[in-house]
């Protein structure tokens, strides 16, 4: 019974729970309650992963109204990949949240802080989700509300974070508004607004209405690529991370972005495709942007003294790659990207959470109080290091075969810039990450600790999901076969579904 | 204290005000209407009210630490009426199911009247509760500081 309800559960679930974790007695209970939650949903997507692996995509609709009707789930590979993603990601950062918002969120506040982590967690799961396209409008604005709300939770120990807050509301409502202006003129030629039905309306809209197709377009990728953070309009992205409680940071780093990744995934193949003429001249500006931030993002990392600022700089660098990948718009290029989801958000909360260890421990983030931590913290030490390797890239780590499978999609396609270029660009954006990590790891091993600081012992539910997450980053690293081939097949349904018969065959 | 005008009009206008809210919530699957401006009418007859009488007496019938609650009450009647269609085999939020063997879809009437109601109590507590956080506000520049 319950099964046949698979792709909406892991949405719902969340959902409901939240209002729940307020009515628990305190935070703690709130806390245990959202971690359950969180495995249990990560459960039933690993379970909807190998529903859709093997039986292809599912479709759901809500309330019984059959499809253009009616808001239609519909999970391909692509998304069941993404929301697992998500799901795992909650499932380590919520039990993390337990002990570190402890020590960082106001006490009255922490029953609300773990609804709106349950919150967020639902919004993001329901963009994937959905195959609607105005739901995908309102689960980004679930997710995006309690996001500002999650930030603004790092106030206690850091005013900045309400300022940081206010920004990201402002350039983030910015984003959905531009989304939903872009929906609405969508809407306005096709009638429609369920996604396969858009992609089979809007090219005959495109002969009649070619401009507000084409401003349609235009508005919604301005939208989303403000939400994922591309280069020229990531400036919401390192102060909201650098400002936001420990766990958050973890959470969103490894799952808002990558979210709306996804989204644009699906706006640019499956409700565009390849027909609508206008698709090259977004490519175009992806492939720029994305090379123009993997160079800036690490350059403005090099520089930076706080070490969660040069994660969160680093971050706007690593969306490069991913676009650089989608911009090939070939079935390797949009695999390499989703490999590189998957493995930018295991090494961004490797090194998140262990940020916030470090935090916990010294309650600073400021480069200066990393030295000598190699002594003083042996533990997170080794975990920064190997979320270090892997965003350098370093064989052995997951990092590496994310770059690998992305040098060699670059190798294979034919692009305005040539792709030997392109190749050499990424191996030089990695040199930048080995002069970023090299900060944090020269002063983490070859420096003397201050003296007179005493570093508060790790409780297990930090340093648990840290290492998890550290060794996961080594696992997929050296087995990647599984996933690769799984993004692979993704991004084939993915870029199908562009042609035209909208991934069904 | 107040105005005596001013008092004695929101003393008249405070049931019809809720009344109409009920009549709003109620009628809505048949009109214009709904649990959202249900909710916001009946938040907006006690907003009224604390405006007239001061914040004290407002929280004297409807105490802050409620509101939390009924927020999260209402969005729990609202999952749960989807929640129970499930159950039953139907997909989420397939009223059909309550009323099964009903050739007026009966089922639809009752599911979309409970979703309102979860609605209407959200709303109305949600309203409360940002008036009651910025009323219940220290001002913080004193009026002789400038």
């Amino acid at each position: 019974m319950l099964m046949d309800d698979l792709p909406v559960l892991p949405v719902l679930l969340p959902l409901i729970a939240a209002p729940i974790a307020v009515l628990l007695p305190n935070g703690r209970a709130a806390g245990a309650w959202a971690t359950l939650i969180a495995w249990l949903s990560f459960y039933l997507a690993m379970q909807l992963t190998s529903i859709v692996a093997t039986a292809g995509t599912v479709e759901y609709a809500m309330g019984g109204w059959a499809s253009p009707l009616g808001i239609l789930y519909r999970v391909d590979l692509a998304g069941a990949i993404v929301m697992t993603l998500v799901a795992g990601m909650a499932s380590v950062t919520f039990p993390y949240a337990m002990s570190s918002s402890a020590a960082e969120i106001v006490p009255s506040q922490s029953k609300a802080f773990f609804a709106m982590f349950l919150i967020c967690f639902s919004g993001l799961m329901g963009v994937v989700a959905t195959g609607d396209a105005f739901n995908v409008f309102v689960f980004l604005e679930i997710s995006s509300l309690s996001t500002y709300t999650l930030v603004a939770l790092g106030a206690k120990r850091d005013r900045r974070a309400l300022t940081a807050a206010f920004n990201y509301l402002v350039l983030g409502t910015i984003g959905a508004t531009f989304f939903v202006i872009g929906l609405g003129l969508l809407y306005q030629v096709t009638g429609t607004l369920n996604m396969i039905d858009i992609h089979e309306k809007v090219q005959a809209a495109e002969e009649d209405y070619g401009r507000v197709v084409r401003a349609g377009y235009a508005f919604i990728m301005t939208g989303l690529a403000l939400k994922l953070a591309m280069f020229p309009l990531h400036r919401w992205l390192p102060n909201a991370y650098t400002f936001a409680p420990s766990s958050v940071t973890a959470f969103l780093a490894s799952t808002s972005t990558k979210v709306a990744i996804y989204a644009m995934l699906r706006f640019l193949f499956t409700v565009f495709g390849f027909s609508f003429g206008f698709a090259d001249v977004a490519l175009a500006v992806f492939l720029i942007l994305g090379l123009v931030g993997m160079f800036s993002g690490s350059l403005i990392a090099i520089f930076r003294r706080d070490v969660k600022m040069i994660l969160a700089y680093s971050s706007v660098a690593q969306i490069g790659y991913m676009l650089l990948g989608i911009s090939f718009a070939t079935v390797d290029g949009v695999g390499a990207a989703l490999v590189h989801v998957v493995n930018h958000a295991v090494m961004k909360a490797t090194l998140f959470l262990a940020v916030g260890a470090v935090f916990f421990s010294l309650g600073s983030h400021r480069l200066s109080a990393y030295k000598g931590l190699g002594k003083t913290m042996p533990v997170t030490t080794a975990v920064i290091i190997v979320g270090g390797l892997s965003l350098i890239g370093v064989p052995l780590t997951n990092g590496f075969i994310s770059k690998w499978a992305l040098v060699g999609a670059a190798y294979d396609s034919v692009l305005a810039v040539p792709s030997l270029a392109i190749v050499l660009m990424i191996v030089a954006s990695s040199l930048l990450a080995v002069a970023y990590v090299g900060r944090i790891v020269w002063a983490m091993l070859l420096e003397d600790p201050v003296p007179g600081v005493q570093a508060k012992p790790v409780p297990a539910l930090m340093m648990v999901p840290m290492v998890l997450m550290a060794l996961l980053c080594l696992y997929l690293g050296v087995n990647a076969d599984g996933l690769v081939d799984l993004c692979r097949q993704a991004a084939e349904v993915l870029l199908d579904s562009g042609l035209g018969y909208g991934g069904v065959r | 204290m107040g105005h005596l005008i001013l008092r004695v009009t929101i003393k008249i206008l405070f049931a019809p005000i809720i009344l109409f809210a009920f009549y709003v919530q109620f009628h809505g699957d048949y009109g214009p209407g709904g649990g959202f401006q249900a909710g916001v009418i009946l938040a907006s007859a006690f907003i009224l009210h604390a405006l007239g009488f001061g914040l004290a007496t407002c929280q004297k019938v409807i105490p802050p630490n409620w509101l939390p609650a009924g927020m999260a009450l209402g969005v729990l009647i609202y999952a749960g009426t989807g929640i129970y269609t499930m159950l039953f085999g139907d997909n989420f939020l397939d009223y059909d199911v309550i009323q099964p063997d009903s050739h007026h879809h009966a089922g639809q009437h009752i599911g979309i009247i409970a979703v309102e109601i979860g609605v209407g109590l959200a709303v109305a507590c949600t309203m409360l509760q940002i008036f009651y956080a910025f009323a219940g506000r220290e001002p913080e520049p004193m009026d002789d500081a400038w």
